[in-house]
C-alpha cells in the first residue's frame, strides 16, 4: 500500500473510532443515531479502501440508507415524555468502562501476540477480473473464477488445495430469509385491531 | 508490528468497534440504543471479514460473501427488533428496558 492509502486509512479509522465512541457516550438517542450514521459511513469508506467496492456500496445502501432510517423512525415513534430519566449511575458507567478497557486490552494483546499471517505481497488474484465480478460470478454459482490456494495454519501433512466454491444456494437462502423476516416484522408491528364483541 | 497499514490495523479497529458496541449494549437503557450497539458489533465482524478477504487471497470471495450475509442479516435483525420495540412501547408506553420485568421470578 502506498502513502495515500495509509493516510486515507488513518483518516477513516479516526472518523469511525470517534463516531463509535460518541455513540456510546452520548445520552441523547437522536444524537446517537446521527453519530452511528457517520460511523457506518466511515466503515463503508474502509471497505472501498480494501477494494471491496460491492460490499462498500451495499453497506451504504442497506445500512446507511435502510437500517438507519428504520432506527430513526423507531426513535420518532417511541418518543419519550420530557421528564423520563433514562440515565445510568456513575458507578455503572465506571464498571462498563473498566470492562470495556479490559476487553479491548485482551483482544488487542491476543491479536498482536498471535500475529495473523499476512500475504498481501504474494496476492495472485486474476488481474483480468475486478474483485466485484469475481464475487458476482461466485454468487451466481460459478466458482471457477474464485482464487485457489493452500489453506494456511495447518500442519504440512494435512495441506491440500482448496476447491473453488460457489455461493448460489446460501445467497438464495439469505434472500428468502430476508423476505420471511420482513413479513414477520410487518405482522409484529401492525396496528392492533379492536376485537368486535 | 510496523506502521505501514496491514491486517493488524484493521483487526484492531474491528476490536475497538466491537468493544464500543458491547459497552453501548451494556450502558444504554433505551432499547433502540441497545440496537445501535448491536449494529456496531456486527460492523466490527464485517470489517474483519473484508480485511481477511483483502489480505488473504484464497479467502477473497469468502470474506466478501460473508460480509454481505452479515449486512443482510443485520438488516433483518434491525427490522424484527424494531417491531418488537414498537410492540413493547404500545404495551408499556416506554422503551426503557428496565421496565420489562414481567418474566422476573
Amino acid at each position: 500500500m502506498d502513502t495515500l492509502n495509509d493516510i486515507l486509512f488513518y483518516v477513516l479509522m479516526a472518523t469511525t473510532c470517534i463516531c463509535a465512541l460518541a455513540v456510546v457516550l452520548t445520552q441523547n438517542i437522536v444524537r446517537a443515531a446521527a453519530w452511528l450514521l457517520f460511523a457506518l459511513a466511515g466503515v463503508s469508506g474502509l471497505f472501498f479502501l480494501l477494494g471491496a467496492e460491492f460490499v462498500g456500496s451495499t453497506q451504504l445502501l442497506v445500512y446507511v440508507g435502510g437500517t438507519l432510517v428504520l432506527v430513526v423512525f423507531g426513535v420518532m415513534l417511541t418518543a419519550q415524555g420530557p421528564f423520563v430519566n433514562m440515565r445510568i449511575g456513575a458507578a455503572e458507567w465506571a464498571i462498563a468502562l473498566a470492562v470495556g478497557l479490559v476487553l479491548y486490552g485482551v483482544l488487542s494483546t491476543s491479536l498482536i501476540i498471535s500475529n495473523p499471517p499476512q500475504s498481501d505481497v504474494n496476492r495472485h488474484v486474476d488481474a483480468t477480473m475486478p474483485d466485484s465480478s469475481v464475487l458476482g460470478s461466485s454468487l451466481l454459482g460459478q466458482g471457477q473464477a474464485s482464487p485457489t490456494g493452500f489453506l494456511t495454519g495447518m500442519p504440512p501433512a494435512m495441506r491440500r488445495e482448496r476447491k473453488p466454491m460457489a455461493y448460489l444456494l446460501p445467497f438464495e437462502i439469505v434472500s428468502v430469509h430476508l423476505l420471511v423476516v420482513l413479513i414477520g416484522a410487518a405482522y409484529l408491528a401492525r396496528a392492533k385491531r379492536r376485537r368486535a364483541v | 508490528m510496523t506502521f505501514a497499514v496491514g491486517l493488524n490495523h484493521f483487526l484492531l479497529l474491528g476490536a475497538f468497534l466491537f468493544v464500543c458496541g458491547a459497552v453501548c449494549m451494556a450502558t444504554k437503557r433505551n432499547a433502540i440504543g441497545i440496537l445501535m450497539g448491536v449494529e456496531l458489533v456486527l460492523n466490527a465482524a464485517t470489517i474483519n471479514f473484508v480485511a481477511y478477504a483483502h489480505y488473504n487471497p484464497i479467502f477473497q470471495v469468502e470474506g466478501q460473501v460473508f460480509a454481505l450475509f452479515v449486512i443482510v442479516l443485520a438488516a433483518a435483525e434491525a427490522a424484527i427488533a424494531l417491531a418488537i420495540v414498537l410492540n413493547f412501547y404500545n404495551n408499556h408506553t416506554t422503551v426503557d428496558v428496565d421496565t420489562a420485568e414481567e418474566l422476573k421470578g
